[in-house]
C-alpha cells in the first residue's frame, strides 16, 4: 500500500517583500509592515512529504537518516538564520513564502532520489500556513462512486 | 462529502530488526533503533471518514460507533503492547510507522459502518507522520 510520510523540519530566517514592478507607494500598500526596508524574520517550520510503498527490507518509504541528513547538508547551511532576499532563489522572486514553498519543493524534487517529493506545506507563523505542489493534487480525490455506497 | 476526523493516543514499544540481515547491516540501516530492548513512543492515531451527511441524524458517521470501532480493532490491541511481540503484523514485518499506519487501515477498512474510511495518519512524534488512504 503506498504511503505518504512527512518530516517536520525549522529554520529561522528574515526577508522583506518588496517588488520592482510597482513603485515605492505601491509596495508599501501591497506588503504593508512586510516592506519594512530593514526586513524581518521569520521561525518557520516546513514539512516535507515522500510517498513510496515501504520496502520489505525496511519498512520504510526511505530511510529518515537520508531525508535528515539531506535536510541538515543541502537545506540548513544555505537557510538557516539567512536573509531570504539575499539567496540566488529570490535575486528576482519575492521571497514570500508562496515562493519559498516552491523553491524547497524544486531543491528536494530536484536532488533527493530517494523517494517521490509529493508536498511541501509552510508555516510562516501560527497563523498561516501554505502547501506546494506540482502534481496538481496535494492528497488524492475520493473515488464519489466509492463514497456514495 | 464532509470529512470527519477523530483522534486517539496509544503508547507502544517496538525495534527495528530485520532477521534477514547481519548484525552490522541492522545496525547501519535501523541505528539507534534496532536497539534489542527496544523503545517506545506515544502514538496519535487520526482516523478520517468521508461520507454525505444522513439527512435524519445530520452524521457522516455516529462518533460513538467510530470511538468503539477505533478502540476494539486498534487500541486493544496496541496500547500498550510491544509491537514486535504482541501484534501480529509484525511477526513478520518491521513495525515502522508506514508499516503501522498501514495495518490500522487494514483494520478499519472494513468495519465502518455507513462512511467510508478516507485516511489513517499515524504520529510517531511531533515531527513525524504517516497517511496512508488505501491506495495500492
Amino acid at each position: 500500500m503506498k504511503a505518504y510520510l512527512t518530516r517536520r523540519y525549522k529554520f529561522c530566517a528574515s526577508h522583506r517583500l518588496h517588488s520592482p514592478e510597482f513603485s515605492e507607494q505601491e509596495n508599501r500598500r501591497m506588503y504593508g509592515k512586510c516592506n519594512n526596508p530593514h526586513g524581518h524574520g521569520h521561525n518557520y517550520k516546513i514539512e516535507v512529504t515522500v510517498s513510496g510503498e515501504p520496502a520489505a527490507e525496511t519498512g520504510m518509504i526511505c530511510n529518515l537518516a537520508d531525508l535528515d541528513g539531506f535536510f541538515d547538508r543541502e537545506i540548513m547551511p544555505q537557510f538557516q538564520f539567512s536573509n531570504l532576499n539575499q539567496l540566488n532563489a529570490f535575486r528576482n522572486v519575492v521571497p514570500t513564502t508562496e515562493n519559498l514553498s516552491r523553491e524547497l519543493f524544486h531543491l528536494f524534487r530536484d536532488k533527493f532520489r530517494l523517494a517521490k517529493i509529493e508536498r511541501i506545506r509552510i508555516e510562516e507563523t501560527m497563523m498561516n500556513s501554505f502547501e506546494y505542489t506540482d502534481d496538481g493534487q496535494l492528497r488524492p480525490v475520493p473515488n464519489q462512486e466509492v463514497y456514495d455506497g | 462529502m464532509v470529512y470527519l476526523t477523530r483522534r486517539a493516543e496509544f503508547s507502544a514499544s517496538h525495534f527495528y530488526h530485520n532477521p534477514q540481515l547481519s548484525p552490522e547491516e541492522n545496525r547501519r540501516v535501523f541505528g539507534k533503533c534496532n536497539n534489542p530492548h527496544g523503545h517506545g513512543h506515544n502514538y496519535t492515531l487520526e482516523v478520517t471518514v468521508a461520507g454525505e451527511v444522513n439527512a435524519r441524524s445530520g452524521f457522516v458517521i455516529d462518533l460513538k460507533d467510530l470511538k468503539e470501532i477505533m478502540a476494539r480493532e486498534v487500541l486493544d490491541g496496541m496500547d500498550h503492547r510491544n509491537l514486535n511481540e504482541e501484534v501480529p503484523e509484525f511477526r513478520d514485518r518491521i513495525p515502522t510507522t508506514e508499516n503501522l499506519a498501514i495495518a490500522i487501515w487494514n483494520r478499519l477498512v472494513d468495519k465502518l459502518r455507513g462512511a467510508k474510511l478516507y485516511r489513517v495518519r499515524v504520529y510517531e512524534t511531533d515531527d513525524l507522520f504517516v497517511d496512508v488512504y488505501g491506495e495500492a
